[in-house]
């Protein structure tokens, strides 16, 4: 207390410390949503409210020993992080501050200057200097893959004063001079408002995922928003795992947010191990994590979910396809709720405040396929996962996440008791993609992909159906076409829609070899129900050895197609022989 | 350590202490509170205000006199000693011996919040903690560096299956302790797991912390963390491999929604304060493996459901931290079996790190699918024999029945003093399998299982090995 800022004003002081809730005295010039060093030790914060003359910050570090009297130091701006070349592969924390620097034990890192990067990257010039250019108009390239470009930042346009000419250059480094602004090869943004794009298009293209049921089912666009529900042990999030590896998107951007630290830690040697199919890089270095496990600090989570849509539209703006995948939105939802208990805030829904659903529409309204301002295409699909208690799809994360996303990938309980994974649940899920992508001009060369998904739903279904009056009557208790379409449903769910994550050959999977199975199954299911026209027959069909049609999901690589048909061949041949 | 103490106590509410006029307090700081008679309390504090200061006692607040009570802070955090000379040492929930000794001494003091682990220098765990119980390490398998829960409800023998764990576990022939922390144990229970365990305390390999119910409810709340600085200590700094065995952890949440009820905060499902996840977490979390060092903290709660249900607080967040759960189930123990474990909904999600070839044995993974896979038609096939009667089934069915009884029988159930290893549990599991036709056991790997029926000279695809014993059809219709 006492302190003076060079401006003259007094320097606030911390009032009131409750966990990562700080008070501090206002002064002039503290406005919402600015960044605060807290402390000593310049814990960062946010501002989240003001009030009587009394600023509310949110800590994003532990707060331990941070007393009354200890100064707090508004920084005049809003939370902000540095975005350029050394994201990709990198792994950071909920304010983007990388996590390779730091050590064993995440003691409360202060909010200071980022540790010194003396890494270089290839900078190519491709403007030319005396060229006029606008927000958004490409100055340079880092060659790559994927390869990045470096734009004219918002807000900024004019005459290029000075082009640096190609070279090695550090990410602070300036590139370039546009209209009296220096252009640095990385770029200080906001995290709480979206960039400013040209235009919203509407979402055309699928984004192939390498999961069947999801691409054969329920599949998403690009630029599309999926939530994907599930209780605790369903799967969450190994099958956010397998997308994060194996779809075919430019960057992906995976925000562990309040999730386990194995779990990160897995993720993180499986990328720096595996290939990525279409470059023969690293996954790594197509990707970016935000990580904030469950025992880092609560409030980052709520910072590390815009961070990383922040970083998404980064590399969106250059042109490229983003995914990002958070796991899971409900552990942010609780840290919105304990700030806001904190804060003395009514409660609405279950503690939750009220302002839960716009948060949640907010967040999932940063996806979108768009028009640059540069004028290229580029897109962020964001995928969330959300984890309901009690497996409770009725509570309110679910329920308004439900409102505000195109497809949910609901995870059932008894599949993944099963051991049927990926869980995903062909009768409570949805994909309002899935018609506009049948539609679509662009990139569908399957005529027969509707027809094909209509045919295993309907199967699907009706086995569903007669699941129930199995378990009431016995399956031999049923007319014989009856009994092969729950026969054909068994066949869908083996040799079909599970899927192995652990098998190198079923991984993933192409959409032409997706189409393959799919077709392969659905002919032996014909099969049955030809050859079944009796009860005897019906069960020595049912006695029929089908290992070879579920296996071929598992054998051969994940594009090959020649051994799917071998292996329907030979149950076909079985299926003759039956009398 | 500030030596000013301060007596303007301004209010007594179950385990809080209000103290007024207070300078340079800050959050999370460890105060001393002295009373006139008696020994010295300690508290944390939970909020700073100005010069107010609200102080959760973790002795309580029984017997305190606003007038005659005097608080001092420490400056910094709760720290405690740590190192080898808890091995061996049986205290109290706060750290205190009750074994007749000296206080535990050690050079060394560390935080006992923890710090939370750098993501990006864990190391993903691997390699098994191998526990004696059949049915866990070969369905379940415990993975060094793994948080596994175990779900129980009331009147299930789940403390004896941690005791009998705690007292069997090893890795290999690797340096290994155990931690115990019982939590609101009754003091039959608190002398069940000393004689358990007294083996191993004799050996040198154990620290036992008993918190008993008729101790201060608040002191749970200090409990598993003394135990988790305790283990980090002797697994990362010492090279062991640390198992830390926590129970009753529904008796610890219970104590965090009384201090959340006292301090009159928005309560979230069932009263719980909303930040009980990432309570839990802060302690689920101290498992792990750290990059470049050696030793590893392997967590096991125990937990009882209330009125037997999954998706209460407790264990339902648990689950969503855990890296998969062992689940009791009473149908099973109804039945007499011994560990009443159920296999369809328990899971280790690390069993694929922690089992196969060079690890424990190259067929573990793919037997451990298989008869999780046999198990969940077998449970369909016993719900329609309930329904329809066992006549209407087909021969494959009937096949599935023998099989579930064969694997209560003869590959869980298992003495309470009995170490079973490995390898003896793995083949009761082939002999289960080898009850139904080869055509069912496509799960295993082709080759795999022809080297086993060859050197069994067991069934063919279609003959059984003779008639299975006949399996007696239970009363099972209750399994969940």
């Amino acid at each position: 207390m006492g302190a003076v800022t060079p401006g003259g004003v007094p320097e606030p002081s911390v009032v009131r410390v409750a966990g990562p809730l700080v008070e501090f005295g206002y002064v002039p010039g503290v406005a919402m949503h600015d960044l605060v060093l807290l402390g000593p030790a310049r814990l960062p914060g946010e501002v989240v409210a003001i009030r009587d003359g009394v600023a509310t910050a949110q800590a994003y570090a532990y707060t331990g020993s941070l007393a009354p009297g200890h100064p707090a130091r508004p920084q005049g701006h809003p939370l902000t992080v540095r975005l350029g070349p050394a994201l990709l592969g990198g792994v950071f924390d909920g304010l983007l501050r990388p996590l390779d620097a730091a050590g064993d034990r995440l003691l409360a890192a202060s909010g200071g200057p980022p540790p010194d990067d003396d890494r270089t990257w290839p900078f190519t010039p491709r403007a030319r200097a005396g060229d006029t250019v606008a927000a958004g108009d490409v100055l340079g390239d880092v060659p790559g893959d994927p390869q990045l470009r470096i734009l004219v930042p918002a807000g900024c346009s004019g005459p290029v004063q000075d082009l640096a000419p190609a070279g090695r250059y550090r990410a602070d480094d300036p590139v370039a001079v546009v209209g009296g602004t220096p252009v640095h090869l990385s770029e200080p943004c906001g995290v709480r408002t979206p960039r400013p794009v040209r235009e919203r298009l509407a979402p055309r293209s699928p984004l192939v995922t390498g999961q069947r049921v999801i691409d054969l089912l329920f599949p998403v666009a690009r630029g599309g928003t999926v939530a994907v529900p599930g209780g605790f042990g369903t799967g969450k999030t190994m099958l956010l795992h397998q997308i994060a590896k194996w779809c075919d998107a430019d960057v992906i951007v995976y925000v562990g947010c309040g999730e386990r630290g194995n779990e990160m830690a897995e993720v993180i040697a499986e990328l720096s191990r595996l290939e990525d199919p279409r470059t023969g890089g690293l996954l790594a270095d197509r990707t970016v994590v935000v990580a904030n496990t469950s025992d880092m600090p609560m409030m980052a989570r709520e910072a590390g979910v815009h961070t990383a849509a922040t970083v998404a539209e980064y590399f969106r703006d250059m042109g490229l396809d983003v995914v990002v995948i958070a796991d899971s939105t409900s552990r942010w939802a609780e840290a919105l709720r304990e700030f806001a208990a904190r804060m003395g805030e009514l409660p609405a829904e279950e503690g939750y405040p009220a302002g839960l659903a716009s948060e949640l529409a907010a967040f999932y309204e940063r996806a979108a396929v768009v028009r640059t301002l540069g004028g290229t295409t580029g897109s962020v699909t964001l995928l969330g996962a959300v984890s309901p208690p009690g497996g409770d799809f009725t509570e309110p994360v679910t329920a308004h996440t439900e409102r505000f996303v195109r497809c949910l990938w609901a995870l059932d309980r008894d599949l993944a008791y099963a051991r049927h994974y990926p869980a995903v649940s062909w009768a409570d899920s949805f994909s309002r993609d899935a018609a506009p992508l049948a539609r679509g001009p662009a990139g569908q060369d399957d005529p027969d992909l509707s027809a094909r998904r209509a045919r295993v739903t309907r199967l699907l279904a009706e086995a569903d159906r007669l699941a129930d009056l199995v378990e009431l009557v016995g399956i031999t208790a049923l007319p014989p076409a009856e009994r092969m379409s729950v026969l054909g449903g068994r066949l869908l769910r083996e040799g079909l829609l599970q899927q192995s994550a652990l098998s190198p050959a079923d991984a993933t999977c192409s959409p032409a070899r997706t189409a393959a199975l799919a077709d392969a199954v659905l002919a032996v299911a014909d099969a049955c129900a030809r050859t079944a026209d009796t009860a005897a027959r019906a069960d020595s069909v049912e006695e029929v050895d089908f290992t070879p049609l579920l296996r071929a999901r598992e054998e051969a690589g994940p594009r090959e197609t020649a051994g799917i048909a071998a292996a329907r061949d030979t149950v076909l041949a079985r299926l003759k022989e039956v009398r | 350590m500030s030596e000013v103490e301060y007596t303007a106590v301004r209010e007594l509410r179950g385990p809080l202490l209000l103290v007024d006029g207070v300078a340079g307090v800050g959050w999370d700081e460890f105060a001393l509170v002295r009373t006139a008679d008696g020994a010295p309390r300690h508290g944390l504090v939970l909020e700073v205000d100005r010069d107010l200061a609200v102080v959760q006692v973790l002795e309580g607040t029984s017997g305190l006199d606003p007038r005659r009570t005097r608080i001092a802070f420490t400056g910094s955090p709760l720290r405690i000693p740590v190192g080898p000379g808890w091995l061996g040492r049986t205290c109290n929930g706060r750290g205190e011996p009750v074994d007749g000794g000296p206080p535990v001494f050690a050079p060394d003091t560390a935080d006992v919040a923890g710090a939370p682990v750098n993501p990006v220098r864990r190391t993903p765990p691997a390699e098994p903690v191998l526990t004696g119980v059949g049915a866990i390490d070969v369905l379940t398998t415990l993975v060094r560096g793994q948080k596994l829960p175990v779900f129980s409800a009331a009147g299930l023998p789940h403390l004896e299956l941690a005791v009998q764990i705690a007292a069997q576990s090893s890795c290999g022939g690797e340096p290994f302790c155990v931690v115990f922390a019982g939590l609101g144990l009754t003091h039959a229970e608190a002398l069940a797991v000393r004689e358990g365990l007294g083996e191993r305390a004799a050996a040198g390999e154990l620290v036992l912390l008993l918190n008993t119910a008729d101790d201060p409810v608040i002191e749970r709340l200090l409990t598993p963390r003394i135990a988790l600085t305790v283990a980090e200590h002797l697994a990362f700094t010492g090279g062991r491999h640390v198992l830390v065995v926590m129970g009753d952890m529904t008796a610890y949440a219970e104590a965090l929604r009384e201090v959340s009820a006292s301090r009159g905060e928005i309560p979230a499902r069932r009263a719980y304060p909303g930040y009980l996840y990432s309570d839990f977490a802060s302690l689920y979390e101290r498992c792990g493996r750290i990059r470049g060092r050696p030793g590893s903290v392997t967590v096991l709660p125990v937990l009882t459901m209330p009125a037997g249900d999954i998706t209460h607080p407790v264990p339902d967040l648990t689950g969503y931290i855990t890296e998969g759960q062992i689940v009791l189930a009473p149908a099973a123990h109804a039945r007499g079996v011994y560990p009443p474990v159920d296999p369809l909904s328990s899971l280790s999600r690390l069993l694929r790190s922690g089992a196969g070839a060079g690890r424990t044995r190259e067929d573990h993974p793919a037997v451990a699918a298989q008869l999780i896979a046999a198990l969940a038609r077998a449970r369909q096939v016993r719900e329609l024999a309930d329904l329809v009667g066992q006549s209407a089934l087909g021969p494959a069915d009937r096949r599935h029945l023998d099989m579930e009884d064969a694997f209560l029988r003869d590959f869980v159930a298992q003495g309470q003093d009995e170490n079973r290893p490995l390898d003896a549990a793995l083949e009761r599991a082939w002999q289960v399998l080898l009850h139904l036709p080869a055509a069912h056991l496509g799960m295993l790997p082709a080759d795999l299982l022809r080297r086993r029926l060859r050197a069994t000279g067991g069934p063919g695809p279609a003959a059984g090995p003779g008639a299975p014993p006949p399996g007696r059809a239970g009363p099972t219709g209750a399994e969940p």
